[in-house]
């Protein structure tokens, strides 16, 4: 469940569970969040929350809406955001990604029965007509309300983590030094996931670029890839610093660069 | 009985992924009858694997049956529906109720459901149906497509306008489908019949591979290791793995080797009720 946690001046005042499908943040007494300060209108902001996802969006405030220094109209709410009203601040906490070491058991495949949904759209959603032609008319309805979600759902709450960046930052970095034909001397970064050697119908083989290092597989042709005067198997083969792959006649030296 | 022997090659890896300690995906393929299918399951112990595995063994022996008979390209005289429509019906009905009575009867297999992706080709094309988030893919020439399009929650709020498909990666919505195999006496199917060519990369896959791995990835390893396919499905998976692994992770790749047409002259009529 996902919390917003109101400060100002470093001073905690509050936390408000996101529970409703709308939380309302104004000057007004009638808003979920009041917040009493003549810098915030009457109806400022409204947060949708859709399950895990919350949705935050300017009704159309005189002083507008910021979220992390970026002054905003509608906004995905992520983890740790910080939405500013004049002085206040809201921190949004969703647990969900907060304790993602504990998560990965529960975050299986569920079905959001058809027609169980509650069939009120959240004001940040268009009506979702168009889904119907795709989905068949019953399942459009489910997009919209999320406030039974615990009644609807088959299975366990759902506390998903975020997909792992698809390149860590701390990849490593290699090149391919050509050693003979044509083009010796030249170097080749290995910047790709997947980089291919070789010719085409005579022999192929594919470095591959992975968290734990640089690998060498053979991928066509009647003859094997060779690295330090060994020939390889149909296994990947871990590359070491200033290993020599002989591959289709050409020598070349792989390094590692720093 | 039509055969197409040679004229498509098949290459698949099921993975339990680097979390969980079961693998809830089954697949299943037929070269010669040009049948393949993918299905992940759902619920509780070891519910989703029963659920996934009744899937694929259900549709891809009742299909195989069927298809020593029945002539995917022709017209059933009495729905007046193609012939391969009319299977997937039938037989995606009969692995729900199968699936849903077992869920229904024996405590253990409660609320268990799966995923289906099935591709049946014949005369040229394809025949996909699919329901719930498995995928998939066509790579054609240097371009990756879309082929289905997920019965999610995602995908409903992206063509809705709710959020985008980039916000869509963030989302902590991901595993949220709205249709699955088993979970009510009666599903229905999407189904859309496509062109072939040959060269085509089909790729089938479960969510544990499009939500560890970019469609770039995925674009560049179909189009690298197009010369071995086994080792494309591996590396498919392996990256995945090396990207988190967070579910089970399967993956079928289906290549377009040569023309496939319906042999439509008398003699080639003939000749394939001899075979």
């Amino acid at each position: 469940m996902a919390k917003l946690i109101l400060s100002m001046d470093g001073l905690v005042l509050k936390e408000i569970a996101l529970t409703k499908e709308r939380t309302t943040i104004g000057r007004k007494p009638h808003n979920d969040i009041q917040i009493d300060n003549l810098a915030v209108s009457g109806e400022h902001a409204v947060i949708v929350t859709i399950l895990q996802d919350s949705f935050l969006e300017d009704l159309g405030s005189t002083n507008g809406t910021v979220v992390n220094g970026q002054p905003v109209k509608k906004h995905f709410l992520q983890n740790n955001d910080i939405i500013e009203l004049g002085k206040y601040k809201l921190k949004y906490v969703n647990e969900a990604v907060a304790g993602h070491g504990k998560a990965a058991d529960f975050e299986k495949t569920m079905v959001l029965r058809p027609g169980a949904m509650k069939p009120t759209a959240p004001a940040a959603a268009p009506i979702p007509a168009p889904v119907a032609a795709a989905a068949g008319p019953a399942t459009a309805a489910a997009t919209a309300g999320a406030k039974n979600f615990g009644d609807t759902v088959a299975g366990q709450s759902s506390t998903a983590a975020p997909v792992a960046p698809p390149k860590p930052a701390s990849a490593p970095q290699a090149a391919l030094q050509l050693l003979s034909g044509a083009n010796a001397g030249k170097e080749l970064d290995l910047t790709k996931p997947l980089t291919t050697l070789g010719k085409p119908g005579v022999q192929v083989a594919v470095i591959t670029r992975r968290p734990q290092g640089f690998f060498i597989t053979h991928v066509e042709g009647a003859s094997f890839p060779v690295v330090n005067g060994k020939v390889l198997d149909a296994q990947a083969h871990s590359l070491n610093d200033h290993d020599v792959i002989e591959l289709a006649g050409i020598k070349m030296e792989f390094f590692l660069k720093t | 009985m039509m055969t197409l022997s040679g004229a498509l090659e098949i290459a698949s890896c099921t993975d339990p992924g680097m979390v969980r300690s079961h693998n809830e995906d089954s697949i299943a393929s037929d070269g010669d009858q040009g049948l393949v299918v993918l299905a992940d399951g759902m619920g509780g112990y070891n519910a989703g694997e029963v659920a996934s595995g009744m899937a694929t063994t259900v549709i891809i022996t009742e299909l195989q049956q069927l298809l020593e008979k029945k002539v995917p390209y022709e017209i059933d005289a009495k729905s007046g529906q193609l012939v391969a429509h009319q299977l997937m019906h039938e037989q995606i009905a009969k692995a729900n109720t199968s699936i849903y009575q077992a869920a229904q009867s024996q405590p253990q297999y409660a609320g268990m459901g799966t995923t289906l992706i099935v591709a049946l080709f014949y005369d040229n094309k394809m025949t996909v149906a699919h329901i719930g988030d498995s995928r998939m893919y066509r790579l054609r020439g240097d371009e990756l497509r879309q082929v289905t399009k997920d019965h999610s929650l995602l995908q409903e709020q992206i063509d809705s306008g709710v959020i985008t498909p980039q916000q869509a990666r963030q989302s902590q919505n991901k595993n949220l489908v709205t249709r699955a195999l088993g979970i009510d006496p009666i599903v229905e199917a999407e189904i859309h019949d496509y062109d072939t060519q040959p060269g085509d990369i089909y790729l089938l896959c479960s969510d544990g591979l499009c939500d560890m791995v970019s469609d770039d990835d995925i674009g560049l390893a179909l189009q690298t290791l197009s010369s071995n396919l086994k080792l494309c499905a591996q590396h498919l998976v392996q990256t995945a793995n090396d990207n988190g692994g967070r579910d089970n992770i399967s993956v079928i790749l289906v290549r377009v080797l040569r023309d496939y047409p319906a042999p439509r002259s008398i003699v080639g009529k003939m000749m394939s009720w001899f075979k």
